[in-house]
């Protein structure tokens, strides 16, 4: 019985350390992008995810993770950088920064010229809240079955555990998601671009075997270093916009 | 036919909007994979090039993009 309850909690904290990284990412997509592609993004990936659990099982674990985190991870880079950027020279003045009201003005009236346009989704959204969320979500099922092989029947309660761990996450989301979309757009998106890069850096090394000093937490380090990056850029285009005024 | 090479070229820019600043991170992350993990560098090493040579291009092409467009 100990045994049963230690397995699920070993699951269900491991799956919730993936699982926040995961809503990390959808929350800041969410708040810049709109809330209907993150949630569809994450929503397919979870569904994809359990038609992969249902038809494979066990068989798995014989997927290469390290091709799955390079290949994500470098189109997560290719995302991340182009928003980072971007975000960069607006943030120097390079390029205008966008207005918030107006661009609401904006959509609002191509929403009222184009009834259509209202159910579109957001691609960039969708695809990137799919990623994120398919990539923690194979690290929970690798991390269930490892925790599940430990012992005969040991499968369901680690199944548990991170089934907890990702109804907890949602229910953070829906308490997070108010207060994150109160940050104005242009700081958000920074950030998001700052996020994506490191996620995207992390899985990278990951997958070409780099070892990354304190694993899971270098991504803390990574984020820091790429806004300390980031930061120091936009001082350098501003300068460099001066000097050449 | 039309819409199909519209599908792709929204896709694509999904992932490309600067050319050079693309063509720069997939040219480091292939020399990254071909070569890091065969240096034998002390530990975290390699992880630390992986990022400071994709900091450096993306601060490349903020300043050359700074540099290009009038003030």
């Amino acid at each position: 019985m100990l045994h049963t309850f230690s397995c699920a909690l070993a699951a269900f904290a491991a799956s919730l350390v993936e699982f926040v990284e995961a809503l990390t990412i959808v929350l800041a997509v969410g708040a810049v992008r709109g809330w209907r592609g993150a949630i569809g993004g994450a929503a397919a990936a979870l569904l994809v995810l359990g038609a992969v659990i249902g038809i494979f099982g066990p068989a798995l674990t014989r997927i290469r993770l390290g091709a799955v985190h390079l290949v994500l991870g470098t189109l997560l880079l290719l995302f991340g950088m182009r928003w980072l950027r971007k975000a960069i020279l607006r943030a120097a003045g390079v390029i205008p920064l966008n207005d918030e009201a107006a661009s609401y003005a904006r959509q609002t009236a191509a929403l009222q010229d184009a009834g259509r346009a209202a159910v579109a989704w957001d691609k960039l959204a969708l695809a990137t809240a799919f990623k994120i969320t398919m990539v923690e979500g194979i690290e929970v099922v690798f991390i269930v079955i490892a925790i599940g092989a430990g012992g005969p029947g040991l499968l369901l309660p680690a199944s548990f555990g991170a089934a907890m761990a990702l109804a907890v996450v949602i229910l953070l989301g829906v308490a997070l998601h108010r207060p994150v979309a109160t940050i104005p757009e242009n700081t958000l998106k920074f950030g998001v671009g700052v996020l994506l890069s490191a996620f995207g850096t992390f899985w990278v090394g990951e997958g070409m075997r780099l070892a990354w000093p304190g694993g899971d937490l270098s991504l803390a380090l990574l984020v820091a270093g790429y806004l300390a990056a980031a930061l120091g850029a936009v001082s350098l285009c501003r300068s460099r916009r001066r000097a050449g005024a | 036919m039309t819409t199909l090479k519209a599908i792709l070229t929204e896709l694509l820019g999904l992932f490309l909007d600067d050319g050079r600043l693309a063509g720069a991170i997939l040219a480091w992350l292939v020399l990254g994979y071909l070569l890091l993990p065969r240096f034998g560098l002390p530990f975290g090493i390699g992880a630390f090039a992986l990022f400071a040579g994709l900091v450096t291009i993306l601060v490349e092409s903020v300043l050359r993009e700074a540099s290009g467009r009038p003030g």
